[in-house]
């Protein structure tokens, strides 16, 4: 039977590392996640775990510390927000060209500057590129069960890839809600052991991480690395369907609400779903085709199926809580639109910059943009698609 | 045991030949000699930042190491290792592994004085069971002899260049050994290669063998960026240490031991005069500068005999 | 230089078959890398001369004066560079240096 437990978004990814018990995590404190690291270390006191916590001068020797442990042979995690991801940026593409499957509990938040620690995605965005996989978890649930199935995600065979699970700060990092935990013998058997094929610690084969790859090698290692990030999304399916098994609750790439038969509907990711949620179902009560996409996986992103189950909309607000300063939108709307291209391109599609530095988004907000989706499909006319939403004018 | 060249040079090699370091390099020489005290039995991890002795020692597909090895990054070989060290003490812990395993972190000036200096202080503190080696050749090397913060001073270098105006490098090197030392960590010793590699074969094998965090700091000779003929390696540590430029020193759970007293305290132009990158000094104009670098380091010479009991 | 198929790592190798992450499986295979051609003089044993005193193995960078029962052996020419490091270090004057000859 599973457990029924009261827990904030971080107490609730700590314990599924208690569950893990990995070798090493190493961390730094930065708010938003500073509780994980915080929760974990008073664990480790009180013997629930094996884990060596590595408390460390900085984010930037939290990522080298787990990449030290991963290429050991180890299970490494770690926990972090905005600027600590920042700082880790380096070794973020170390660890995933090194293709050492490394866990990370990212607690979304602005990215400085100017310096602010509430939330939205710009770390985790900005990280998109980074060679690791991207989770996205509305609740406080959602950011336990992505944890739990990361490892087995990030550590198969085909992958060795790192990845990173993403919650919003504050808004579920910091809420307390209901939560369903899977018992610590289950999480264990699960996960199973982690039997990485090479291995620093292995004194059979002694082996070299991190060379110095010059033009005639570094670029076959690229599209390697690229062919595991492509392979993840099959993976990523698998190990859903197996979780589901085990727990009943359903994993996808993507989140679709309400939106197999709708005419309007947004794209987004992590908490606002869930205020999104409950503006689609009051406009569907009034008869209007609403529904939306919520992004579990962004990395790789679901292109194929994403572009699938959008085809039939009419109009599109692609919703994003970070800036990408490249004039035209946000980064999830720069993946959506060429989603579309050429084999949705009837679509109107708008893009909302909403929420940043943990401007509160309220359902009267989304019932703005649903409202101009629904002008916008009754008169074609687009306008500009570089929108805002939430910021004075 | 007593120490007998002889005998240890029966050991086999943990590095091989094949890297491409440039002839003479002090670092390789350096690296070997600290390998050379691993008990043949035991297993090492060995980790380097970015640097020469990285990039030329590990170049795919060819590593000189024969035992596991990481390079990560420039500024984190102290916390990559120490993640490995963690991973360790957790299979420890587990019974997951019996062999016995070293942890040993290799830097250059730049990776070690410099950009890696808070990583190398953060897995220092935290007391992990491994060692970090600094090989000190004064200048970032790799990328084409640039000024660090342990060139010493009037050194000639690309970023500090000798012009009409400045004579060179216008600071004083930073004494990280003094830094390490601060850390009260159990063991930091500073060493240089000597005739018959006693002194860095036993410093070494207390740095591996004693329980918890050590640094060695290890002058180790740039002949392309001190401008010498690569044949005098030895001459140049040799020197480095009767000048008192580079005394040779331990400290062992806080106590401070002088290893080397030059009989003859030899004035500092013999050691400057056998490198190009002091030659500017050598003009009639810069003369009271070389005074200027005599008295400086007989003040450090004073502070050390004090520190180590000697005055 | 092998991956899980223990194939060598070559210029021609394919991404599928190149080791992942760059890692390398075949610790200590530089030595497989000759660079005895970089140099451009030669250190020369005289055994002669030679007493054993082991003061210049140590100090060569190339590890290329292999030692076997407590004493030296010839160069590791495949992997000498020419440094002289051990022509200046040895008391004897048993190792001479001459430049190296096409």
């Amino acid at each position: 039977m599973a457990i029924r437990e009261r827990l904030s978004g971080n107490e609730a990814m700590a314990v599924a590392m208690r569950q893990i018990n990995p070798d090493v995590v190493a961390a730094f404190p930065i708010t938003p996640s500073t509780e994980i690291p915080q929760y974990f270390s008073q664990f480790v006191a009180n013997g629930e775990v094996d884990t060596e916590f590595v408390a460390v001068e900085s984010e930037h020797s939290a990522m080298s510390a787990c990449i030290g442990a991963a290429a050991a042979g180890g299970r490494a995690m770690t926990a972090t927000s905005a600027n600590g991801l920042a700082l880790m940026w380096e070794m973020l593409y170390i660890a995933a060209s090194s293709r050492l499957p490394i866990t990370m509990a990212c607690v979304n938040r602005a990215l400085s500057g100017p310096i602010n620690i509430h939330n939205d995605h710009s770390d985790s965005m900005g990280a998109r590129d980074s060679g690791w996989i991207q989770l996205y978890s509305e609740n406080n649930q959602e950011a336990y069960d992505n944890f739990i199935q990361a490892l087995r995600i990030g550590e198969h065979d085909d992958i060795m890839l790192p990845v990173m699970v993403c919650q919003d700060g504050f808004i579920t990092s910091h809420a307390v809600e209901n939560i369903e935990l899977l018992e610590d013998d289950k999480v264990k058997s699960f996960i199973g052991e982690y039997e990485p094929d090479h291995y620093m610690l292995n004194s059979k084969e002694p082996i070299g991480v991190g060379p110095l790859d010059l033009p005639a090698y570094y670029f076959e290692h690229k599209r390697q690395q690229a062919e595991a990030m492509k392979n993840s999304k099959k993976i990523i399916l698998e190990v859903a369907r197996e979780f589901e098994k085990l727990t009943g609750r359903k994993y996808d790439l993507f989140e679709e609400y309400k939106l197999n038969d709708a005419e309007i509907a947004l794209v987004i990711i992590n908490s606002t779903a869930g205020t999104a949620k409950t503006v689609v179902d009051k406009l569907r009560a009034n008869g209007v085709k609403a529904g939306l996409l919520k992004i579990r996986v962004f990395r790789p992103f679901p292109a194929e199926e994403i572009a699938n189950a959008l085809k039939h909309i009419k109009a599109l607000a692609v919703m994003d809580k970070a800036e990408s300063f490249s004039a035209v939108g946000g980064p999830l709307f720069a993946e959506i639109k060429s989603t579309l291209y050429g084999t949705a391109d009837g679509i109107k599609i708008v893009n909302y910059i909403y929420g940043l530095g943990g401007r509160d988004v309220k359902a009267d907000d989304i019932e703005t943009v649903y409202s101009q989706l629904s002008d916008i499909s009754k008169t074609g006319n687009i306008g500009e698609t570089y929108r805002y939403i939430g910021v004075r004018q | 045991m007593a120490y007998s060249l002889k005998e240890i040079m029966n050991r086999p090699e943990r590095i091989t030949g094949g890297h491409r370091m440039c002839a003479g390099c002090g670092a390789p020489v350096a690296v070997r000699a600290i390998l050379r005290a691993l008990d043949p039995e035991d297993h090492v991890v060995c980790g380097a930042a970015t640097g020469c002795l990285e990039v030329s020692t590990f170049l795919y597909p060819y590593t000189a190491w024969k035992d596991s090895f990481i390079h990560s990054a420039f500024e984190n070989a102290g916390a990559t290792i120490s993640g490995a060290e963690a991973a360790y003490a957790a299979w420890k812990r587990k019974g997951k592994i019996d062999e016995t395993y070293k942890f040993i972190a290799f830097g250059g000036d730049g990776g070690t004085y410099d950009i890696g200096l808070q990583s190398l202080s953060g897995a220092m503190e935290r007391g992990h069971d491994m060692v970090y080696v600094c090989y000190d050749n004064e200048a970032y090397m790799n990328t084409g002899i640039q000024r660090s913060s342990s060139t010493p001073k009037y050194a000639d270098t690309t970023t500090s260049p000798q012009g009409t105006v400045l004579p060179g490098k216008q600071q004083y090197k930073k004494n990280l050994t003094y830094v390490m030392a601060a850390h009260g960590i159990p063991y930091v010793a500073q060493t240089t290669l000597t005739a018959n590699f006693k002194d860095i074969h036993e410093k070494a094998h207390k740095a591996i063998y004693t329980k918890g965090p050590a640094f060695m700091n290890v002058f180790a000779p740039c002949p392309r960026g001190w401008r010498y003929d690569t044949p005098n390696l030895m001459q140049i540590c040799k020197l480095a240490m009767d000048t008192c430029i580079w005394p040779v020193y331990e400290i062992e759970e806080g106590v401070w031991k002088l290893n080397y007293k030059p009989k003859k305290k030899l004035p500092v132009e013999d050691y400057l005069k056998t490198q190009g990158r002091f030659k500017h000094l050598f003009h009639k104009q810069n003369l009271h500068l070389i005074e200027e670098l005599q008295k400086d380091i007989d003040n450090k010479w004073e502070d050390l005999l004090k520190r180590c009991g000697e005055a | 230089m092998r991956n899980k198929n223990t194939k060598p790592m070559t210029p021609d190798v394919k991404w599928k078959e190149i080791t992942p992450g760059g890692m390398i499986f075949d610790a200590g295979n530089a030595e497989d890398f000759k660079t005895g051609d970089w140099r451009a003089m030669k250190p020369i044993w005289i055994i002669e001369k030679c007493t054993q005193c082991m003061l210049c193995p140590p100090t060569c960078p190339d590890m290329s004066i292999p030692v076997k029962d407590s004493k030296r052996l010839d160069y590791d020419y495949d992997h000498c560079k020419g440094c002289g490091v051990c022509v200046e270090v040895c008391p004897f004057d048993a190792i001479t240096f001459v430049k190296e000859e096409d």
